[in-house]
């Protein structure tokens, strides 16, 4: 069976290339970076050469990136550190509402140490209006906290507008960029942001990896307490394989950004295009145009998302769902309620995501795969036998 | 697929009395609002007995499952023992449900319930079918 893997947004591969990057420091070069003798040096060196690559990914000074145990470590360290750094300014929080968790659940920890958060809203496309932003910020806003692009539904956020309203009034600006950076141009200079968040996985780097830019000069309260790694930022003896692993795949998502786009977004244009063209009553969701290039998503009337997924799954095809059942936690995607999508019409949340893996025939069988796995769901769903009747009534 | 056991995965795969009754005794649908799995059941009864059962369901690979599970568990059965199919029984007949996915979709003997219920009520009042 032909095997297709579209959930890069849960995570993309390990390259070749950066796995031999990482084989010294799994091997012989086991030291650790704080130590002062040749065993720690050669370790140090690793974590110095991939903070020049991170650096150099996203336009930034090397001594200005913090390498965390994960994307959502770096959320939680940016939005958590930076407002506590910020009080004096005092203690109100905007995040929009199609935040990752690991945002959103760090200002739902700040509200109960006493800050207040706010929510921008988003439009059915699931964009930030930047002027809602403008609306939003009080004199006591210490923190704003938007990301770059939505890992769920694609779409890519004004975040250079949003940066120049922040900046007007001096307010710190983080951007979790984690379903951004590697992916598409992340250059902090012209995102003009103060803090960005990125994850290994996310661009064919290691799991368990992840690193915060900070500018410098920002002050950040650490959230780990111990040791004085990462300028005794992030606290903790550093995954020097993970991290070097970072480095070399920022590398190459810099070398390769190009060449990656080029490749995925013809790919993608077809299943946005090509879906909803063979099936009925199916809708792209996030923003038609403006979204990751590698990313197409989906709701599919009168059937639900896990059921779909299960069924691509035995033939060979992997995707994610944003549907209730899908969730751990039985509810409905956030990302998905906040774009205006009724509770029904997400549960047929579908979503594939494509890599520098998959090819033209993947695409092929997908379009060929999917339209009787919708019709098989569908003559068992309720839901569809009511709207066929109640189309041929109106006849 | 490891989130489902074998059992599940066959009725999911292969449901069992996918479809409508036309011409039904008994018809009963349950939602269940928070996750949003929706399931009706058709009954076609017989000297007491069901006679055929048929379903459609809205929901996820579980709420299909359970569905296929209780059409079976329910055919040739009287009204009196069809009801009492339990969700608990349903779930040991599907060797096991994963936890959160119990109350959520586990709606199954619900609906057949409501049918058998429905069927019984119109014969009652003497309904228009019979």
């Amino acid at each position: 069976m032909r095997k297709v893997y579209l959930d890069n947004a849960s995570t993309t591969p390990l390259l070749p290339e950066v796995r031999e990057a990482m084989m010294p420091y799994l091997g012989d070069v086991f030291g650790n970076p704080s130590s002062l003798h040749d065993w720690g040096d050669g370790a140090r060196e690793a974590v110095e050469t991939a903070r020049a690559q991170v650096a150099g990914l996203i336009g930034a000074k090397p001594e200005e990136i913090i390498f965390t145990g994960s994307g959502t470590e770096a959320n939680n360290l940016a939005v958590k550190g930076l407002a506590l750094a910020q009080t004096a300014k005092g203690k109100h929080v905007v995040v929009s509402a199609i935040e990752h968790f690991s945002v959103l659940h760090s200002a739902r920890t700040l509200e109960k140490w006493g800050f207040e958060i706010s929510e921008v809203a988003v439009d059915k496309h699931g964009l930030v209006d930047p002027e809602e932003v403008r609306r939003i910020l009080r004199k006591d806003t210490a923190l704003v906290s938007i990301m770059q692009a939505n890992g769920e539904v694609g779409t890519i956020e004004p975040i250079a507008e949003i940066a120049r309203i922040t900046g007007e009034r001096e307010i710190p600006f983080h951007s979790d960029a984690i379903a951004a950076a590697g992916t598409i141009p992340s250059d902090v200079g012209e995102l003009g942001v103060d803090a960005l968040s990125l994850a290994g996985n996310q661009f064919y780097g290691p799991k368990g990896v992840g690193a915060l830019w900070v500018r410098k000069g920002l002050r950040l309260m650490p959230i780990l307490d111990g040791g004085i790694q990462e300028g005794g930022r992030r606290a903790g003896t550093e995954n020097v394989a993970a991290i070097a692993g970072l480095g070399k795949a920022a590398a190459l998502a810099k070398s390769d950004a190009v060449k990656r786009v080029n490749q995925l977004t013809p790919l993608r244009d077809r299943l946005l295009k090509e879906l909803p063209a063979k099936i009925e009553r199916v809708v792209v969701t996030g923003h038609p145009q403006n979204r990751l290039p590698g990313h197409a998503s989906f709701r599919v009337e009168f059937i639900e998302g896990e059921a779909m997924l299960m069924l691509l799954n035995s033939q060979g095809i992997a995707v994610s769902s944003g549907s209730a059942c899908t969730s751990r936690a039985l509810k409905a995607s956030h990302v998905l309620i906040a774009m205006g999508i009724s509770h029904e019409l997400a549960q047929g949340s579908i979503l594939f995501t494509l890599g520098i893996d998959n090819t033209a025939q993947d695409i092929d069988y997908v379009l060929e795969t999917m339209p009787p796995i919708v019709d098989r769901l569908r003559q068992m769903s309720p839901l569809y036998s009511k709207f066929t009747k109640a189309s041929k009534g109106g006849k | 697929m490891p989130v489902y056991n074998e059992k599940v995965m066959d009725h999911f795969m292969n449901p069992r009395n996918v479809g409508e009754i036309a011409d039904a005794d008994g018809v009963g649908e349950v939602g269940n609002p928070v996750c949003g799995d929706m399931m009706t059941f058709y009954i076609k009864v017989k000297d007491d007995r069901l006679e055929d059962v048929k379903f459609k369901t809205f929901g996820c690979g579980a709420a299909i499952a359970v569905s296929s599970m209780v059409s079976e568990m329910a055919k040739g059965k009287t009204l009196e023992e069809a009801k009492k199919i339990t969700p608990r029984a349903v779930a040991d007949q599907l060797e096991g449900l994963p936890k959160q996915k119990f109350h959520c979709s586990n709606l199954g003997a619900q609906a057949l319930n409501k049918a058998i219920n429905n069927y019984q009520s119109q014969k009652k009042t003497g309904g228009k079918k019979k």
